[in-house]
């Protein structure tokens, strides 16, 4: 009983590991060299998984603030005010060195983590970047043995070593 | 200007490579001159932020302006300051010999190669100047995404030789950045410090989270740096990759990835967790020690020079892990030490290798008779990267050597004493070996059964392959001499990290 709660309870994470034993799998094990790239794909997307599930946040929205959730009404009207009466340049200047609004006064729990998606992003060019490399080595290896199996590749090579 | 120099170093070659690739659409005659200035550049902005460094202690450069957690910080201490100085000096050092090498090997890709050559070392120059963990991984694939074109430029199997180490290379820097992944969930942070600094707040030394990260991001990098018995990737890729690449790929990528291990250990998790909390020191010394022996012999049974060096490299990697993980102050500092030399023993062999390769179409040992007679310019060049590798005085190969020897008898371990000994015997019979060869051995025309070779008179090199073979020897021989000056500083660094209270 406790073991299938301690799995349905982190099913993403078993999938995500599932699936980097299969891109893992096909890397070793596979002929093909297309095969192996495939298994490489695979194996980066599950790294994808593992990061988006860490940060999925039931309830949360976008982590955008709204004006006067930060502001306490009382200092929005005064800024307000000030922004009116042609200020706006020194005020401006103030508002960023110091924030009106503490930490403790956001809901954190409201707001879905941005960070993780973004590193995701850069994950995934980086990953069809190195994918996009492997083909056109995969193409070179195509024009110079005129295979892509690695047991004939491996075979060439010894004939042509001797 | 003094203040941005951090930024500069990484700058200078990044730019350099858009200027080739506008510079390719007209004719492109100035391309390894625009290389060699940009180049220059970066050494004289990284020997600015050395002095810097000298002068004020540790640089940070907030880009952006975004203070540490949320922005991403460069961060220069002593150990990166120096392995900078190291990566610009070497790259330079191998854009004055590419020139002739590059037009020879790969004359329809001339642009493509410059291009890729100066993206790697700005990838390279990144891993070493930032202070964010995830910045780091990017940076570590933007270089080797560059090394992996770069080798598979080679002939023949060099492309067959360039999809293996996607493939390493690829699962290492995927466990890498799971292992970032790890602490991201614990410390909710990205920069370095940072998550130590959480580690230490929280008390996370228990958490097997932060276990996990630990091994993922070793295991990660064992891979990227050729750790026996991760090595697999290795001999092929550098022996059959253009000469001018494996001249920037050998001396370079290995050493900045034990800088990545040595960064990751001490600033990232710290002293406390990885020498106190988990007693691994042991084991991987024990490891190092069998990949020092497992590399020196396996140079040993190779028949062609570039491979012997290849396995040369394994057999260092093992000197510098070891050096760190015998968890005291000697051996942490010989390691970085050996940091330095050996990008620069390295760098010289390799550059006679390529020398030796271009001349002769092949670099099979037995088929040197009478080089020292034909080519005793370059010779003398390859004899001195021999000499220090083997670890004669008064070249940086015999301190290297002495420091970290100096750190297993502090450690007690004589394990890794033996072998650090065991492998300056192998090296002196290789290169002795290949001394007799080319010096006692009548001289025969090559060629004459092989239809390789494609200039069939041997001659010396062209004056600019001399100078910078000469300029990585006499580099040699300056970090030997002023050994006691580059240890203060890395001695300085290492102090904080902590180490002197852990090793007791």
């Amino acid at each position: 009983m406790e073991l299938t709660e301690f799995i349905v309870a982190r099913f993403n994470y078993w999938i995500y590991i599932v699936l980097m034993m299969i891109g893992l799998y096909a890397m070793i094990t596979k002929n093909n060299l297309i095969k192996k790239l495939i298994g490489m794909s695979i194996f980066q997307t599950g790294i994808i998984l593992f990061y988006v599930s860490m940060s999925v946040k039931t309830g949360a929205t976008i982590p955008i603030l709204r004006h006067d959730e930060i502001h306490p009404s009382a200092h929005f009207a005064e800024t307000a005010e000030a922004h009116g009466s042609g200020h706006l340049a020194q005020d401006g200047g103030e508002s960023t060195k110091t924030p009106a609004f503490s930490a403790s006064s956001i809901d954190v729990d409201a707001y879905a983590n941005p960070l993780p998606h973004v590193l995701m992003l850069t994950a995934i060019v980086v990953g069809v970047s190195t994918l996009g490399v492997a083909l056109a080595i995969v193409q070179k290896i195509h024009r110079e043995y005129g295979s892509l199996e690695e047991s004939e590749i491996l075979e060439q090579i010894l004939f042509r070593n001797g | 200007m003094a203040d941005q120099s951090p930024v500069i170093i990484l700058l200078a070659p990044f730019i350099g490579a858009v200027l080739i690739g506008f510079l390719a659409f007209t004719g492109g005659r100035l391309i390894p001159s625009v290389a060699v200035v940009s180049l220059g550049v970066a050494v004289a902005a990284s020997i600015a932020t050395l002095v810097q460094f000298a002068e004020f202690g540790e640089i940070i450069y907030l880009l952006g302006n975004w203070p540490r957690p949320f922005g991403i910080e460069y961060r220069v201490d002593g150990l990166s300051a120096l392995v900078v100085t190291m990566i610009t000096v070497v790259a330079l050092i191998t854009a004055l010999y590419s020139r002739t090498a590059v037009y020879h090997e790969t004359p329809d890709k001339v642009p493509y190669f410059y291009i890729l050559f100066l993206l790697l070392v700005t990838g390279l120059v990144g891993i070493t100047l930032t202070g964010d963990a995830f910045n780091l991984y990017v940076l570590l694939e933007v270089s080797s995404l560059t090394s992996y074109a770069l080798i598979a430029m080679g002939p023949g199997r060099a492309v067959f030789a360039a999809f293996k180490y996607v493939i390493m290379g690829t699962i290492g820097a995927s466990f890498y950045l799971l292992g970032v992944g790890y602490l991201y969930i614990r410390t909710g942070s990205l920069n370095m410090v940072d998550i130590r600094e959480q580690i230490v707040a929280l008390n996370l030394y228990g958490s097997e989270s932060i276990l996990v990260a630990f091994m993922l991001i070793m295991v990660g990098v064992w891979i990227k740096m050729a750790f026996f018995p991760l090595h697999g990737w290795l001999p092929n890729a550098y022996s059959h990759a253009p000469t001018t690449s494996g001249c920037i790929l050998a001396p370079l990528v290995t050493k900045v990835t034990i800088y990545i291990m040595i960064r990751a250990m001490m600033t990232i998790f710290g002293v406390d967790f990885v020498f106190t909390q988990l007693e691994w020191s042991g084991i991987i010394t024990w490891m190092s020690v069998v990949c020092i022996i497992a590399g020196s012999v396996l140079a040993l049974a190779q028949t062609d020079l570039r491979r012997t060096l290849s396995y040369l490299i394994v057999a260092e990697v093992g000197y510098m892990v070891g050096g760190v993980w015998l968890a005291n102050h000697t051996g942490m500092v010989g390691a970085i030490y050996h940091i330095l030399s050996d990008a620069f023993m390295t760098l010289c062999l390799f550059l006679a290798a390529g020398i030796i390769f271009s001349r002769y179409g092949h670099c099979r040992i037995k088929d040197m008779q009478g080089l020292f007679r034909k080519m005793p310019y370059t010779m003398a060049g390859f004899s001195v990267g021999a000499l220090a590798i083997i670890g004669v005085p008064p070249t940086c190969g015999f301190f290297s050597k002495w420091y970290l020897i100096q750190g297993g008898m502090e450690a007690g371990h004589f394990g890794f004493v033996f072998a650090l000994i065991f492998s300056s015997l192998a090296s002196a019979i290789i290169f002795f070996r290949v001394i007799e060869v080319a010096w006692f051995e009548p001289f025969s025309e090559p060629g004459h059964e092989h239809q390789k070779s494609e200039s069939p008179l041997i001659r010396e090199a062209p004056i600019s392959q001399l100078v910078s073979l000469y300029l990585a020897g006499a580099t040699i021989v300056l970090i030997g001499i002023f050994n006691q000056d580059l240890i203060a500083i890395i001695s300085e660094s290492v102090r904080g990290f902590g180490l002197l209270a852990a090793s007791g």
